[in-house]
């Protein structure tokens, strides 16, 4: 408990580090519409897709230091060696990643929404959405960050490991959001497939995050 | 060398904010008092007049909009000119302004955007089009978060100044760009009716109300910047009086 | 209790870095590791401190209490790097480690002022830790190991970058942990000033 609340406190004073995963989600929605044109139609068609993708590589912007900045100090040495399980440091480890950079990005989404001229269903379900599925973004992330700990040049060795290990996250993230806004589809089911990923990458996740810390000890 | 231009660089240093602190001291409340009374009377006049015969009500949101869109540029403006301040003359009280400029710039294109998508939807009939001039004022929106995000990422405020004001200068480019977008492009928004030449082509009876909220909105960003920049200095005299007593802690306790 | 080492080897990579090692520590005991550079008394006290695996050999507790397999679950280390963060202030930071840390079983850590005034930095706790010049940084490094109790305190190059005061000051701090019946077993070039204490060289190996 005491190890969220500082990771909380850190990610908000470092350089604002949770401030730059939103503005990098800003940055990246708003330079779609100078790539496809500024068809309104268009956009509220893509913006749900638009969305999840921004929202996907903001995510995994400040993962790499999820234990770096640890190691880098020293602190992961004494966390290794507790009597608490590893696995349920890491998972706190993640929900604070979550709640300072993933959590921000939800918030921030129904104004991107607007931009992207998409109706208020579609907004409604977008947001929803991703609150479901960006905690597993940051389960999947957390292996990825553990397994490149130790390496130099980390940070776009966790993106290119993570992205395609989310990527069944975007499909029913994406999917969900669509069958919400077109009616024959059923919403449930795709949404109740992306808690199922997010519960079980919870699981995984820091389990698989624990046993790679362990071995990158050197 | 070192030694010498260390010691007077910190005396100028000091010696410019502290008379700059008086100033505002004195200058601060007069400001604030102007400010009140500028809007007390522009937010009477523009709920006074009536109403346009296209645009119902939702005229008055302009009364708010233009002046905050206009302030948002002249934000950034007095940003590039501290910029400038703090690469050419490094002047110490530069960098201070352009640091306190930005959160302020940035909530008056925020407002801004919020007043202009408000009137957007009863009158285009959606929040938001992604034509030149509200792309380019949300391009500078991200501009000034962006400049926030630098000067908290860096610790030393000195060198912090330099690297963002070198970004303030290179990102001036979109003020002309947000200027004349409604007149090289062919957009939604509706071209300038005030500050043109030839005269504004807009009618007295909004003009007015108009003129003084923009009067209104530049005391506002004056107080509120003055009040800032205080602040600012402040803050550093906080942060390095506190790494004074870093340094000097733990001396006395050692020493035999 | 009893700190037991028996035949204890370690490689990294293919290098054998240190063959054999075997000493036993009772309760009031010091060991201080000493060696030329690159003799692998960093490796050892990792190895102590569970963070790499042994190739042979065992660690193993005796008489100590109950539900702890591991030795390095009753011990701090205190590595080169001080695991504190620049950005909080020092308060913040040994708050949390106590917290997180918590006390073994047989003792309690003492509270924050009491440890920063224990390493003579009282009364700049509320400051971030990065305002810190490297020597204080190390000091309040050291405060962590009295704001939790641990009875083995594992302890590498502790007192690289402090000054001749520092160092005394230190020197009691372990001599007062020894005298409550603790264990320390610290890896240095000079000598820590605790009296009596078994010594360990380390001499690596010549291929």
């Amino acid at each position: 408990m005491s190890l969220f609340f500082r990771d909380l406190k850190l990610s908000v004073r470092a350089g604002g580090g949770a401030m730059i995963g939103v503005l990098f989600f800003m940055t990246v929605v708003s330079v779609i519409p100078f790539g496809v044109g500024p068809d309104l139609n268009l956009l509220a068609r893509i913006g749900p897709a638009i969305l999840w993708i921004g929202a996907l590589l903001a995510s995994l912007l400040g993962l790499d230091r999820l234990f770096q900045a640890e190691r880098e100090d020293g602190s992961l040495d004494l966390m290794l060696m507790q009597e608490t399980p590893l696995i349920l440091t890491v998972f706190v480890k993640c929900a604070a990643h979550w709640s300072a950079s993933g959590l921000p990005l939800v918030v921030a989404s129904p104004f991107l929404g607007l931009f992207m001229n998409m109706d208020e269903l579609a907004i409604g379900a977008t947001m929803l959405t991703l609150l479901a599925g960006t905690p597993a973004i940051t389960f999947i992330g957390a292996v990825g960050a553990a397994v490149a700990v130790a390496l130099p040049r980390g940070g776009l060795l966790v993106s290119i490991l993570v992205l395609p290990l989310a990527i069944p996250v975007l499909i029913f993230g994406v999917s969900a959001v669509y069958a919400a806004v077109e009616d024959p589809a059923p919403f449930l089911p795709p949404l109740m497939i992306l808690m199922a990923i997010t519960l079980f990458f919870a699981v995984i996740g820091p389990l698989a995050a624990a046993a790679a810390l362990r071995h990158s000890a050197d | 060398m070192s030694e010498n231009s260390l010691a007077i660089r910190k005396f100028s240093d000091l010696a410019n904010p502290t008379r700059f602190l008086a100033l505002a001291d004195r200058v601060l409340p007069w400001l604030a008092a102007l400010t009140v009374l500028f809007f007390a009377a522009g937010l009477w006049l523009s709920f006074t007049t009536e109403g346009d015969y296209q645009q119902g009500e939702t005229v008055r949101i302009m009364y708010v909009h233009v002046p905050s869109a206009w302030l948002s540029m002249m934000c950034y403006t007095v940003m590039a000119i501290s910029a400038l301040g703090t690469l050419v003359w490094r002047h110490p009280l530069a960098d201070v302004s352009a640091k306190a400029a930005a959160p302020i710039g940035a909530s008056f294109t925020f407002l801004a955007l919020v007043t202009g998508s408000l009137w957007g939807k009863p009158m285009w009939g959606t929040w938001w089009v992604w034509d030149a001039r509200l792309t380019s004022v949300f391009v500078l929106f991200l501009m000034y978060l962006g400049l926030m995000a630098l000067n908290r990422a860096m610790e030393d405020p000195a060198r912090s100044a330099r690297v963002s004001a070198v970004l303030v200068l290179v990102g001036f480019v979109n003020i002309p760009i947000i200027k004349f977008s409604v007149e090289w492009w062919n957009t939604l928004h509706q071209p300038a009716s005030v500050m043109r030449l030839g005269g504004p082509t807009i009618d007295p009876e909004f003009l007015w109300p108009l003129m003084i909220m923009a009067i209104a909105f530049t005391l506002l960003f004056f107080t509120l910047h003055i009040a800032a920049m205080r602040n600012e200095i402040w803050r550093r005299r906080v942060t390095s009086l506190r790494r004074q007593v870093a340094r000097n802690a733990g001396r006395e306790s050692l020493a035999p | 209790m009893r700190l037991l080492v028996e035949g204890l080897s370690a490689r990294r990579g293919e290098d054998l870095i240190f063959n054999d090692i075997s000493f036993s520590l009772a309760a009031g005991e010091a060991l201080v590791v000493t060696g030329p550079n690159g003799s692998g008394k960093s490796t050892l006290l990792r190895v102590l401190a569970g963070l790499l695996q042994a190739e042979t050999g065992k660690i193993s507790l005796k008489d100590g209490p109950p539900g702890f397999e591991h030795p390095h679950e009753l011990s701090h280390y205190l590595g080169h790097r001080n695991a504190m963060k620049r950005e909080l202030t020092v308060e913040e930071n040994l708050s949390f480690w106590r917290r997180f840390l918590g006390n073994s079983p047989g003792g309690s850590g003492i509270d924050l002022a009491a440890a920063a005034e224990a390493v003579g930095l009282a009364g700049i706790t509320h400051l971030p830790f990065g305002y810190l010049s490297a020597g204080q940084q190390r000091r309040m490094a050291m405060a962590k190991l009295l704001v939790a109790y641990r009875p083995i305190w594992i302890l590498d190059e502790p007192t690289a970058a402090l000054d001749a005061g520092a160092d005394r000051l230190f020197a009691g701090l372990v001599t007062s942990h020894l005298e409550r019946g603790g264990i320390v077993i610290a890896a240095t070039h000079q000598s820590l000033g605790i009296g009596q204490s078994k010594t360990l060289q380390m001499t690596g190996f010549s291929h």
